[in-house]
């Protein structure tokens, strides 16, 4: 057994141990904390897979973001956990099910990758031979931008649509109001220090992030998340407000993304012959002109998502 | 080709590693949360920064090696203000200071 293979063998344990741990935690923090550990535990499988794309996807989106969403919603759930009636038989079962679901789910992808004839059958040497056509040097975001364009329009309208459903949430006495809690600036406090100090330099990376992703492991979604987490840390520290739900320029931004995406999409019938294809003496630069628009859109919407529904009034 | 990289990489995060797994012995170890948190810093200051300091010498140049520096000093910022966040939740009364 080599050493690579012995540092894999350890990491899937814990990668199982710690999905396991999630699930039979006895609080939701509890569960939330297993959770963020498990997505880095899982970002570091996609590195050893050689997949630093998804990697950087899942530390970012499926560790970082959601673990923040779904702290909120257990800082949320804990007033209703105190009472008596909870952790009880139903949970139980409830878990129960969780655990027999996953285990069916994981026992069926085994079956399918154990069953993959040998070589496993690849698109790959087609992705590559076509990427000349779009001007991009990272098959990933060929993908996700070029071929399968498609697929990212939709992923980043079922975005504004998770932010419309929370935002559905707020009572319409409060439409028109800020979403979250205030947070005060203490301008002695290291929250502050930290945001004034980390937030410019995490706008930088995130611009980067997005900015290699067209030749290197990087893109849209990931430099989106920097971006919303450092209007998020901003917005905890105090420095910023968050802006009411209602502003124009708010839903603009929100909007922008997609139906720059959309536009480009249609303009392809013109151009190209079909919805959202290149010519492939443009296609970097329309490329290009789609994810700028679409990463501002992403990040607004992320960090609204962190933020929650409308609930106070300005000033408050 | 020298072996002094190689050796000086393996040596620093060999060091480092070793104050990884004194921090982690800390934090199961120790009675309270100050000082399981005292522990961590270490692992996370020292222990990154011997780690990040073992891989310069394997650097590709410049570039990558400023940008190793930056995540240590990035993480080194992040956990200082981790850790006195937890701190400030942890103590009795909740009070600053």
């Amino acid at each position: 057994m080599t050493l690579a293979m012995a540092f894999d063998i350890g990491l899937a344990l814990l990668v199982v141990g710690v999905a396991t741990w999630t699930i039979v935690a006895h609080n939701t923090f509890a569960a939330v904390v297993g959770f963020v550990a498990y997505g880095l535990l899982l970002a570091l499988v996609w590195v050893r897979l050689a997949a630093p794309d998804v990697a950087l996807t899942e530390a970012a989106l499926g560790s970082g973001l959601t673990g923040g969403l779904l702290l909120g919603a257990s800082t949320r759930l804990r007033r209703t956990e105190t009472s008596e009636d909870a952790a009880e038989l139903p949970a139980g079962a409830l878990r129960l099910t969780a655990v027999g679901l996953c285990t069916l789910v994981a026992a069926g992808l085994s079956a399918l990758v154990l069953l993959l004839p040998v070589p496993a059958a690849t698109l790959a040497p087609q992705a590559m031979a076509s990427i000349a056509a779009t001007g991009l040097g990272n098959p990933v975001t060929a993908v996700l931008m070029a071929y399968r364009a498609i697929d990212t329009l939709l992923e980043v309208v079922v975005l504004l649509l998770a932010l419309v459903g929370i935002w559905s949430l707020a009572p319409d006495r409060v439409w028109d109001s800020l979403p979250g809690p205030r947070h005060h600036a203490d301008s002695e406090g290291f929250l502050t220090f930290i945001a004034q100090l980390l937030v410019p330099v995490g706008i930088l990376v995130g611009i980067h992030i997005f900015w290699v992703g067209s030749d290197a492991p990087g893109g849209e979604f990931q430099g989106a998340t920097i971006l919303a987490a450092m209007w998020v840390l901003a917005m905890m520290a105090g420095l910023v407000d968050a802006p009411p739900v209602s502003r124009r320029w708010l839903r603009l931004v929100l909007v922008v993304g997609p139906a720059v995406f959309f536009a480009i999409g249609l303009a392809g019938f013109a151009m190209a012959g079909g919805f959202l294809a290149y010519p492939e003496s443009h296609a970097k630069m329309l490329i290009v002109a789609i994810e700028m628009p679409v990463t501002l859109s992403i990040a607004a919407a992320l960090a609204l998502l962190v933020a929650g529904p409308p609930e106070r009034a300005p000033g408050r | 080709m020298s072996l002094a990289p190689h050796t000086l990489t393996i040596l620093a995060i060999l060091a480092g590693a070793f104050f990884f797994m004194a921090g982690t012995i800390g934090l199961l170890r120790f009675p309270d949360p100050l000082s399981r948190l005292h522990a961590l810093t270490k692992a996370d200051n020292l222990g990154l920064g011997l780690v990040v300091l073992g891989l310069l010498f394997q650097a590709e140049g410049l570039l990558p090696a400023l940008k190793l520096v930056a995540i240590w000093l990035l993480v080194l910022l992040a956990g200082a203000t981790i850790t006195q966040l937890i701190a400030h939740a942890a103590r009795p009364n909740g009070s600053a200071g």
